[in-house]
């Protein structure tokens, strides 16, 4: 094999679904980090995201011009859905939210099959053949998903660094009493929590589901790598949420050759356990489970 | 009149009373200080100026308004501000991020106030860009103090703002505690090393179990026999 065949058939794959798996991982360590629970319908928030986003090109849209507009509505969605069912268990032990999380994500599952039913379909039909790029060959589908990518977590990046309302979210992160001690409202602050996770779930279902297929288990079998990649790289960090995504996307790509390709799926639960065991914190110095 | 009048006082964090009636004044430009021994209710008894505690009898009125009940946030915009004992910093951002935590409820160019502090705190300027969590235990409470006054408070409530320090760094703790009063600011502060913070302060207050035992100027109370042989060790 050369190192052109290394790159196109397993780097590159494996970077596109780790650049992936890195939207959803910063949901789940935003979720984490500042509302403080494990938040298992993460990945059927994902699935909805990408229906969402469905819907909207079966009016006619183009897919990447639709997702936008799929993460501003999934953004309301997982607003509804916070202030629905995790609002009202916010005073109970976060134990309890958790497992509410696991029933919200039966139920947003179900939603999803009953409007949309099971079968797998896809954004666009037809087969398209890759650019090459000084050997590199790269579709323009996952031109634009690395692109995307890099604008969200950068866009992101700069919002918590440089804005007062990103700045409060940190705070919330790092102190809550203290926050809440300077004035910081708590609610403002969950709300916008939870507009950037749906918008990063949809994002992160489109992606998937542009680069593969679109069905109803989708989120399901992201929740285990999103959940690897943002323990992998410290709970609580957006850049470790990132680095995670990537290590985990390139490691499944490139476990099939010690492993038969139907394990890699199990590679992600073999670097999670990896990392609970040497590094429990994380590559970046995480919060403590 | 009082800046802070805190009359008969009792409450507590669950169903049981920690505080058992305690008074605490607090005139302009005052600082006051609250000795007493682990667990006498010293820290709870800030926490209740400042709306963190079921409060169950008394009263506690701040500047002509009744504010027994208030929530904190509604507290810090009458002007009030609090630093905790611990975890009283944002370890993760700066200490320009801390500051500009600090001024979060206001608006506008917040450039003199940041002036302000750094004056107060010339150590803080050299440091701007450093993570807080990774400052001095001096520094670190430097920082706090320094969240805590870019609202500009009437009254700043310290809870032992010089436990774990150096000396050195105490000494500068309440020399800035003195600048700080000398802006205007009246200061209630809690503390361990009850013998200098007595010798420093205007007034102080020593707590026991839940209820004020002995006041007087920091002075008296320095002569006073009984709160020697208590706290002072003899
Ligand atoms: N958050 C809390 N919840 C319940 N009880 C507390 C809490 N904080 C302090 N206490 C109790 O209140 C009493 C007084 O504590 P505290 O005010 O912290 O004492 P001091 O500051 O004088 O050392 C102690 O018995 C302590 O156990
Ligand atoms: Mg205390």
């Amino acid at each position: 094999m050369t190192l052109l065949d290394f790159l196109n058939f397993y780097l590159v794959p494996g970077i596109v679904l780790g650049a992936i798996y890195a939207v959803g991982a910063i949901g789940i360590t935003l979720v984490f980090g500042i509302l403080r629970f494990a938040h298992f319908a993460h990945g059927d928030m994902t699935t909805l995201g990408a229906f969402v986003a469905l819907a909207l090109v079966g009016t006619g849209m183009n897919p990447w011009a639709a997702l936008p507009l799929a993460m501003i509505i999934t953004a309301a969605i997982a607003i509804g859905v916070d202030r629905t069912f995790y609002d009202y268990l916010a005073k109970r032990p976060k134990i309890v939210t958790v497992m509410a999380s696991l029933g919200v994500a039966l139920m947003l599952r179900s939603v999803v099959q009953v409007v949309w039913g099971v079968d797998p379909t896809t954004y666009a039909s037809g087969i398209v053949r890759p650019n090459d790029y000084f050997g590199i060959l790269l579709r323009p589908r996952e031109l634009y998903t690395l692109g995307a990518v890099a604008l969200i977590v950068v866009g992101l990046e700069l919002f918590l660094r440089r804005s007062k309302w990103g700045k409060a979210m940190r705070a919330m992160s790092d102190n809550p009493d203290l926050a809440r001690l300077s004035g910081v409202d708590n609610r403002k602050v969950t709300m916008l929590t939870w507009a950037i996770v749906g918008a990063l779930c949809a994002a992160a279902g489109f992606m998937l589901g542009i680069n593969t297929e679109v069905h109803s288990m989708m989120g399901w079998h992201l929740l285990l790598p999103m959940f690897a990649a943002a323990i992998l790289g410290g709970v609580g960090r957006v850049q470790g949420a990132v680095l995670g995504g990537l290590v985990v996307g390139v490691a499944e790509e490139l476990s099939v050759f010690i492993l038969p390709a139907q394990y890699k799926a199990a590679t992600a639960f073999a670097l999670l356990l990896l990392i609970l065991l040497v590094r429990p914190r994380g590559l970046l110095n995480g919060k403590v489970l | 009149m009082a800046l802070l009048d805190m009359k008969d006082v009792r409450g507590g964090y669950g169903d049981a009373d920690i505080l058992q009636g305690v008074s605490i004044t607090v005139a302009e430009k005052e600082i006051v200080v609250i000795v007493g021994p682990n667990g006498a209710g010293k820290s709870t008894a800030m926490k209740a100026v400042f709306g963190l505690l079921n409060v169950r009898g008394g009263q506690i009125v701040f500047d002509g308004d009744d504010i027994t009940h208030w929530a904190p946030n509604r507290i810090v915009q009458r002007g009030i501000c609090y630093v905790p004992q611990v975890d009283n910093v944002f370890r993760e951002m700066t200490v320009h991020e801390n500051l500009e935590m600090g001024g979060f409820l206001r608006s506008g160019d917040l450039s003199a106030a940041y002036d302000r502090i750094y004056g107060l705190f010339p150590d803080l300027k050299a440091k701007r860009r450093n993570l807080a969590g990774d400052l001095s235990g001096g520094q670190r409470q430097m920082v706090a103090m320094g969240r805590a006054l870019m609202l500009e408070p009437k009254l700043l409530l310290l809870d032992e703002p010089t436990a774990g320090l150096s000396p050195k760094y105490m000494e500068q703790i309440f020399q800035i505690t003195r600048d700080v009063r000398d802006h205007g600011v009246s200061i209630l502060l809690v503390e361990q090393h009850a013998k200098q913070a007595l010798a420093f302060c205007d007034r102080g207050y020593v707590l026991a179990t839940g209820a004020n035992r002995h006041e007087g100027t920091g002075q008296a109370l320095l002569a006073d026999r009984e709160v020697a042989e208590m706290f002072l060790g003899g």
